[in-house]
């Protein structure tokens, strides 16, 4: 239980959002279940992700028109509201995952040059 | 940045329909649960087990919707609104509790932001002058002769105005009362005498025409006049052409030059006329130390620097001008020193307003507890409520904030209540405000005022409000849901410490209006020196050199007035005086006594005078102890006649009957006057002063500042046996025009009303203080009800319990009252602590009571602990009415 737990991964502030678009791209349209479902097996550790939080960031990400929703039909007839990317989320990414990269590189420098 | 103003939108657009948003996001939220449940039994859980799991795996359902709608919209707003509705909701269920919450306060607030008003208008407030901060009064100091803040002579002001480098400009004023005759009723009104310059000093600018130049001021000038903005549009219905018109101003036709704006306070009265004040270099001496001096310090000079440099002039002035020499200033310790000119025009009301600020902010304090002993009571009753929405997940933050929202929202209706308080409780408090207190008319709501109210308000909403919304915050979710939510313990001890300060805060207060009601009582035992004042009339009548050339006719004019005025029916008798009592009309000077030429060598020479016609002492009733009064005769002969008080005759000759027969004058060159009778003590300067020793003289002479010298202006005083005296005033005024129409009758008053008007200052301040005492008690009695009644209600188990067993009723509510004494005793104990270092700042308003009165201290004390123990009382026998199955019944 333990060990486990110190592998999981807090997510950074902000990265929520650009995982959730990546996933929207790479998947097509999903529903939020189907997304967080996703998300657990795509990492190699678990995240500590509660599903409930996913609600504020895909209303976040609609509101700002990088995303849209629709009710539709699951396989097993259920309603969900199921999400895709817009173009403007595409660019949103885009833009978002540059400067992931430069953030991260920078992160990794410093801890490179500091390492003992 | 697109995606940013779209999402602005959005949010308007959810916050604008909330109940959509919130539908959908019901709906999402549920079918996630659905899909998570359908999955997790496709995995072989059961479909109960599968409910819980989905539960678990989404996290706390209630956080996410809420988290949910924050981001949807604009969670600020969301709360707002949210906390407003609830609010709402909360004001028409309990319209009791915020009624009386918000009365409460609105009483507190209300009464101290009516006075911050008055301290704001009266003491706060710069002068209306430019740079006011650099405007002083120049006095000086003797304290050889007992005087602390004389004004200035000529001589000293023309010395400081040519040599003193500290000042920009310096200016003398003085305060006097001319008749204006011509066209129309003559009248009397209020006028100052100023120097050249004062305006420019004050650096106020004349609403047209000009001010007073140098030339007008010096000896045989132009007579020239100023009028006030309000006695313009009075007379002359603020005609613009009434430059170069006359005035005919105590009979001399004076060509008006300018009109100067109101505003203009130098003294208490508003003057309608500015003269000249006329100084010849040529006939100056150094003494007459009578006019009142304003001047504008240099930038960056201090008032010492001012002080020292003006006191270094000294030998200069007496080198240059006759009069007193330089060896007997300096034997009175003489120095000059300079005051702020606010300082000056505030006198002592300051002091007396900030007392009553003082306890008016106590009163508000006490008003605070009791509203947070409301919310205490009610947090109590609604804990079931709030327990079950802090398990329901709602945020500790959510709950502090919402009962905080809850009370300065209260303290903002309280605040707007208390606003039109106060704007009613200023017009009750500008009625009965003494004419004394100065800058009254500068008292309004100002911008400063509602800032002061809206302040007043947030911090006594977050004072009372505090309490609770800590409870909430520590609340423990689980142990209060297991006592039922019936609260915490623990409330006992925090409003009995309410209950304790309350009781000490109303304590003080009553002790302070005590004391002023012991001062009241002690001004009032003085005999005044005068009795039945109330059937006494008084007024002033000036007559002018115009209509009587010289001192012989004008004294022959009073004469005859004064037969006129004692034929008229319900007259008992008539006199007149330059002074009448306490009227405020001051005059001292120097005294020789023949028998004791030493005097001439101490302070002790320096006396005060009166002038009065015969009958004076019979009219208001002041006995003659030895001798006799002036008679007319002795006027018509010039005779050099004095009376004087008891005390001066003790104090020379050991008894009054000694006295007569000795000779005093006031000046060397003055023949020596005859004492002919001896009086009884007048307390002039007011019952709280010792009755100075008085000299009196005819107010006609044959040799004084002049040959036939005669006062014209006199008030007079009439005896009368009717009810109401004020009603002899038209036949006064017939008596005096069948003499001379030209002659206005002005300043009435009874001499009741003298006496009256001598103790305003502390009849007002008694009046505001027992207010304040009234409500405070009030409202500490109801904080204590409040408690013991609560405390009963707690204890109503325990009390039923204890009634079972066989205790008597009796027995249960002593046992109540008991409790009542225990907080009375430890208020009562606190309240004397802080009474007696409190009190001691009032020391400067009581007359001959200590601030630590024992009997004050002591009667108070019993009152209220015996209105303690009567407010414990009534819940005490509800406690021993309680019915033990009924009590015992309870969960």
């Amino acid at each position: 239980m333990s060990s486990r737990k110190e592998h999981r991964v807090e997510l950074l502030q902000g990265t929520l959002d650009l995982i959730l678009l990546r996933a929207l791209e790479t998947m097509g349209p999903l529903h939020a279940y189907a997304l967080a479902a996703r998300l657990e097996q795509a990492s190699d550790y678990p995240f500590t992700l509660n599903q409930g939080t996913l609600y504020p960031a895909l209303i976040r990400l609609e509101q700002k028109g990088w995303i849209r929703s629709a009710w539709q039909k699951t396989e097993n007839n259920r309603d969900a509201k199921y999400f895709s990317i817009t173009p403007a989320g595409r660019r949103a990414l885009t833009r978002e995952t540059e400067r992931w990269r430069r953030l991260r590189s920078f992160v990794d420098k410093l801890l490179l040059e500091s390492a003992p | 940045m697109i995606s940013g103003l779209r999402r602005f939108g959005l949010r308007v657009q959810a916050f604008l329909r909330p109940s959509h948003t919130n539908r959908e996001i019901e709906r999402e939220i549920g079918a996630h649960l659905d899909l998570l449940e359908d999955d997790l039994t496709r995995r072989g859980m059961s479909p109960d087990e599968a409910r819980r799991a989905a539960r678990r795996a989404l996290g706390n359902v209630e956080l996410t919707k809420e988290r949910s709608r924050d981001e949807r919209s604009f969670p600020w707003l969301e709360d707002a609104r949210r906390d407003t509705a609830r609010l709402l909701r909360s004001f028409v269920r309990e319209p009791g509790f915020f009624g009386v919450a918000i009365v409460t306060l609105a009483v507190g607030i209300g009464a101290t932001t009516a006075i911050f008003t008055v301290v704001n208008g009266i003491v706060l407030e710069p002068l209306p002058y430019n740079d006011s901060e650099r405007l002083v009064a120049v006095l000086h100091s003797m304290p050889g002769v007992d005087a602390d803040d004389a004004p200035l002579s000529r001589a000293m002001y023309l010395t400081y105005r040519e040599h003193a480098r500290s000042l920009e400009a310096i200016a003398l004023w003085r305060t006097t009362s001319v008749s204006v005759t011509g066209e129309g009723e003559p009248e009397q009104v209020d006028a100052l005498i100023v120097t050249d310059g004062l305006f420019e000093l004050l650096a106020v600018e004349p609403i047209f025409g000009r001010t007073l130049t140098a030339e007008e001021t010096a000896p045989g000038g132009e007579p020239s006049i100023l009028l006030s903005e309000g006695y313009w549009r009075r007379r002359f219905g603020g005609e613009p052409e009434v430059l170069g018109r006359t005035l005919r101003v105590n009979g001399t036709d004076r060509a008006i030059v300018g009109v100067i704006p109101e505003g203009i306070e130098l003294e208490r009265q508003r003057p309608s006329l500015y003269l000249p004040l006329v100084i010849d270099p040529a006939t100056t001496r150094v003494g007459g130390w009578s006019f009142p001096a304003v001047a504008r310090l240099r930038p960056a000079v201090s008032l010492e620097q001012a002080g020292h440099e003006l006191t270094s002039l000294t030998s200069l002035a007496t080198e240059t001008y006759p009069g007193i020499p330089l060896a007997e200033l300096e034997a009175r310790d003489f120095s000059t020193y300079v005051r702020p000119l606010k300082d000056d025009v505030l006198g002592e009301a300051a002091g007396a307003l900030w007392i009553v600020f003082g306890t008016t902010g106590i009163v508000l304090l006490i008003a605070c507890i009791n509203v947070a002993n409301l919310f205490l009571v009610r947090s109590e009753v609604r804990s079931r409520d709030v327990t079950l929405r802090a398990a329901l997940g709602a945020s500790k933050g959510r709950l502090a904030r919402q009962s905080i929202v809850e009370s300065l929202v209260i303290g903002a209706l309280g605040g707007a209540g208390g606003l039109a308080l106060a704007l009613a409780a200023l017009e009750l408090f500008l009625a009965i405000a003494p004419a004394e207190i100065p800058r009254l008319s500068n008292v309004s709501v100002s911008p400063r005022v509602v800032l002061f109210t809206l302040g007043v308000s947030l911090v006594s909403g977050l004072l009372f409000g505090t309490v609770p919304a800590i409870r909430h915050a520590r609340r423990d979710v689980a142990s209060a849901l297991r006592e039922g939510g019936r609260g915490l313990r623990s409330r006992g001890p925090l409003r009995s410490l309410f209950a304790v300060s309350q009781v000490a805060l109303a304590f003080v207060l009553l002790v302070a209006a005590g004391l002023m009601v012991r001062s009241f009582q002690a001004m009032k035992r003085v005999p005044p020196g005068f009795h039945e004042p109330e059937s006494v009339l008084t007024f002033r009548l000036s007559i002018p050199t115009s209509e009587a050339t010289s001192g012989e006719e004008a004294a022959r004019a009073h004469e005859r007035i004064l037969e006129r005025v004692a034929a008229v029916p319900g007259v008992e008798a008539a006199s007149a005086a330059t002074s009448v009592a306490m009227d405020s009309w001051d005059s001292w000077d120097d005294v020789f006594v023949e028998d004791f030429p030493e005097l001439d060598e101490t302070a002790k020479r320096f006396r005060r005078f009166n002038w009065i016609a015969p009958g004076y002492f019979a009219t208001i009733q002041n006995r003659l102890l030895a001798g006799r009064d002036f008679s007319w005769r002795d006027l018509h002969e010039r005779g050099a006649v004095a009376i004087v008080t008891e005390n001066f005759a003790r104090e020379l000759w050991g008894e009054p009957r000694r006295a007569v027969g000795r000779r005093i004058r006031s000046d060397e060159e003055y023949p020596w006057s005859e004492i002919v009778g001896v009086v009884e003590n007048v307390h002039t300067r007011g019952l709280d002063e010792p009755p100075p020793s008085l000299i009196y003289l005819p107010f006609f002479m044959g040799q004084f500042w002049e040959r036939d010298f005669a006062w014209r202006d006199l008030r007079y005083s009439v005896r009368t046996s009717r009810d109401l005296p004020a009603a002899l005033v038209p036949e006064m005024r017939e008596a005096v025009w069948s003499v001379n129409r030209n002659l206005p009758l002005y300043d009435v008053m009874t001499l009741e009303q003298i006496l009256e008007r001598s103790m305003s200052r502390a009849s007002f301040t008694l009046v505001l203080l027992t207010l304040a005492a009234v409500v405070a008690l009030f409202l500490g009695m109801v904080g204590v009800y409040g408690v013991i009644s609560y405390l009963v209600a707690e204890r109503r188990r325990e009390m039923g319990l204890r009634l079972a067993m066989g205790a008597r009723p009796r027995d249960i509510a002593l046992l109540v009252v008991r409790q009542g004494a225990r907080l009375g005793a430890l208020g009562l104990a606190a309240g004397i602590l802080a009474a007696s270092s409190l009190t001691r700042l009032m020391d400067a308003l009581l007359f001959e009571v200590r601030s630590s009165d024992p009997p004050t201290f002591g009667v108070l004390a019993l009152a209220l602990g015996g209105i303690v123990l009567l407010a414990s009382y009534v819940p005490a026998r509800r406690a021993a009415a309680v019915d033990p199955t009924e009590a015992l019944r309870l969960d």
